[in-house]
C-alpha cells in the first residue's frame, strides 16, 4: 500500500492514501468544508425534525393556510346544517308534545262534556222532594235547562230505586238528606250511588220520560223516583241563584207541592259516568280531524 | 483522513452546540447539504478514479451549495421554489447514486 503501486491499487488502498494526513492548504480547505457539511447535517436534522412549520417555505404555509382554512369553511358549513337539522328535530319533539299535551287537554274536557270521566268541583247539589209524586220529567228537564244555562259543566242525577208503587218510593236515607236544608258547606255531596238509588250522568242525549204510573221519572231509560238529588258542578253562585229566581225552578217545585233545596259545595263529585256507544255510521270528517 | 476527522468533528459540534438556523436560511439549507453530500460524494469517487484534485473538490463543493442555493432562492422569487427544490433534489440524488454505484464498484469490484 505504497505510493510506488501507483497503477491500479485496490479502492480502499487509494482512499486510505488520499486520507494520509498532508499540511497542503487545498486539504486543509477541503476538510474544512467538510466539518461545515457535517456541522449543516446535523443542524438540519435537528431542525427538520423539530417543528413542521417552521421550516416550511412561504408557498406551503399558504398552501397549507389554504387547505386549512377551506376545510375550516366545509366544517363550519356542515355544523351549521347540522345544527339547523338539530333545531328542527327538537322543535319538532317540542311540537309533538305540545300537540299531545293540548290533544290530552281536549280529551279531558270532551270526556268530561261526554258523561265518560269522573268530574270534581265546585258546585250545588239541588234535592228535590216530591212526596205527592207531582214532578215531571218537564220539571227536571227544566231545572236541567236552567243548569245549563248557569254553567253547569258536569250534571248527575240521583234517584231512589222505583219500587213500583207510590207509597214505597221513599225511602228513609234520602229522607234523611232532604231535611238537611243548611248541611255544612264543606260536606262533600257524594253522588255515589248509595244502596238507596240509581244514578244517570246528565248529557246531551240525555232524556226525561214520565214513568207510565207516575211512580217516577225515566231518565235515559232508568227509573228514578223521587226524592232526587242533582249534583252539578259550575259556578255554585250563579247555579243557585238561577235556581231560585222567581218563577224559576224551584217556584215551580214549591208550586207543584214538591220541595227543591239548593246547597253549594266548595266540592262535589260527579262519579257517574255516561256509556256511550261507538258511533255505527259517523266518521270524523278530514278535515275536521287535521283542524283538530 | 483529515476531511474524515473534520466530519466527524462537525457532527459533534452541531450536536453539542444544538444551532438554530436562522430564518432566512432556512429554505436553502437541506438544498444545500444535499448539494455537498454530491460533492464529497464525487470527491471519493475521483479518489478511488485517481483523479482526485483538492483544488476542484473544494470549487465543486462551494459551487454545488451556491448553484443549489441560487436555484433555491430563483424558485422563490418565480413562486416555484417548492418544485425547483424537489428537482434539485432529484438530480443530486441521482448524481448520489451513481457516484455511490462508482465507489462500491471500486471497492468491491461488484
Amino acid at each position: 500500500m505504497t505510493e510506488d503501486q501507483e497503477p491500479r491499487k485496490s479502492g480502499l488502498g487509494l482512499l486510505v492514501d488520499a486520507g494520509r494526513p498532508r499540511a497542503t492548504r487545498a486539504q486543509l480547505i477541503g476538510a474544512l468544508l467538510c466539518g461545515l457539511l457535517g456541522f449543516a447535517l446535523v443542524t438540519q436534522v435537528h431542525s427538520a425534525t423539530g417543528l413542521g412549520f417552521t421550516t416550511a417555505r412561504q408557498s406551503d404555509l399558504v398552501d397549507i393556510l389554504d387547505s386549512l382554512s377551506s376545510r375550516s369553511d366545509q366544517l363550519r358549513a356542515q355544523i351549521a346544517a347540522e345544527q339547523t337539522s338539530l333545531a328542527k328535530l327538537t322543535g319538532g319533539t317540542d311540537q309533538t308534545e305540545a300537540a299531545l299535551e293540548e290533544a290530552q287537554q281536549r280529551a279531558a274536557t270532551l270526556q268530561i262534556l261526554a258523561g265518560t270521566a269522573a268530574a270534581t268541583g265546585p258546585g250545588i247539589d239541588l234535592q228535590i222532594t216530591d212526596p205527592q209524586h207531582q214532578v215531571a220529567a218537564d220539571d227536571l228537564l227544566e231545572a236541567l235547562e236552567e243548569l245549563r244555562d248557569a254553567g253547569a259543566e258536569a250534571i248527575q242525577i240521583t234517584g231512589s230505586a222505583a219500587a213500583g208503587t207510590t207509597g214505597t218510593t221513599t225511602g228513609g236515607t234520602t229522607g234523611g238528606t232532604t231535611g238537611g236544608t243548611a248541611g255544612p258547606a264543606s260536606a262533600r255531596a257524594t253522588a255515589a250511588p248509595g244502596a238507596s238509588g240509581h244514578v244517570v250522568r246528565l248529557v246531551a242525549s240525555s232524556f226525561f220520560v214520565d214513568a207510565p204510573d207516575r211512580s217516577g221519572i225515566l231518565v235515559d231509560g232508568v227509573l228514578l223516583a223521587p226524592p232526587y238529588d242533582i249534583v252539578a258542578i259550575g259556578d255554585p253562585h250563579t247555579m243557585s241563584t238561577a235556581m231560585g229566581i222567581p218563577g224559576g225552578v224551584l217556584d215551580t217545585l214549591t208550586a207543584k207541592g214538591a220541595r227543591g233545596t239548593v246547597i253549594t259545595h266548595d266540592t262535589v263529585e260527579v262519579t257517574a259516568l255516561h256509556q256511550v256507544a261507538a258511533p255505527q255510521y259517523a266518521r270524523p270528517a278530514p278535515a275536521a280531524a287535521s283542524a283538530g | 483522513m483529515i476531511a474524515a476527522i473534520a466530519l466527524a468533528v462537525g457532527v459533534v459540534l452541531g450536536v453539542i452546540l444544538h444551532p438554530t438556523v436562522p430564518v432566512g436560511l432556512q429554505p436553502y439549507l437541506p438544498i444545500a447539504v444535499v448539494a455537498a453530500l454530491d460533492a464529497v460524494f464525487g470527491a471519493i469517487r475521483a479518489i478511488l478514479d485517481g483523479i482526485f484534485d483538492d483544488k476542484v473538490f473544494v470549487v465543486s463543493f462551494i459551487a454545488n451549495v451556491l448553484v443549489a442555493a441560487l436555484i433555491v432562492f430563483l424558485g422563490d422569487q418565480l413562486g416555484v421554489g417548492s418544485q425547483l427544490s424537489t428537482a434539485v433534489v432529484v438530480v443530486l440524488g441521482i448524481r448520489i447514486f451513481s457516484n455511490a454505484a462508482a465507489i462500491r464498484r471500486h471497492l468491491f469490484r461488484a
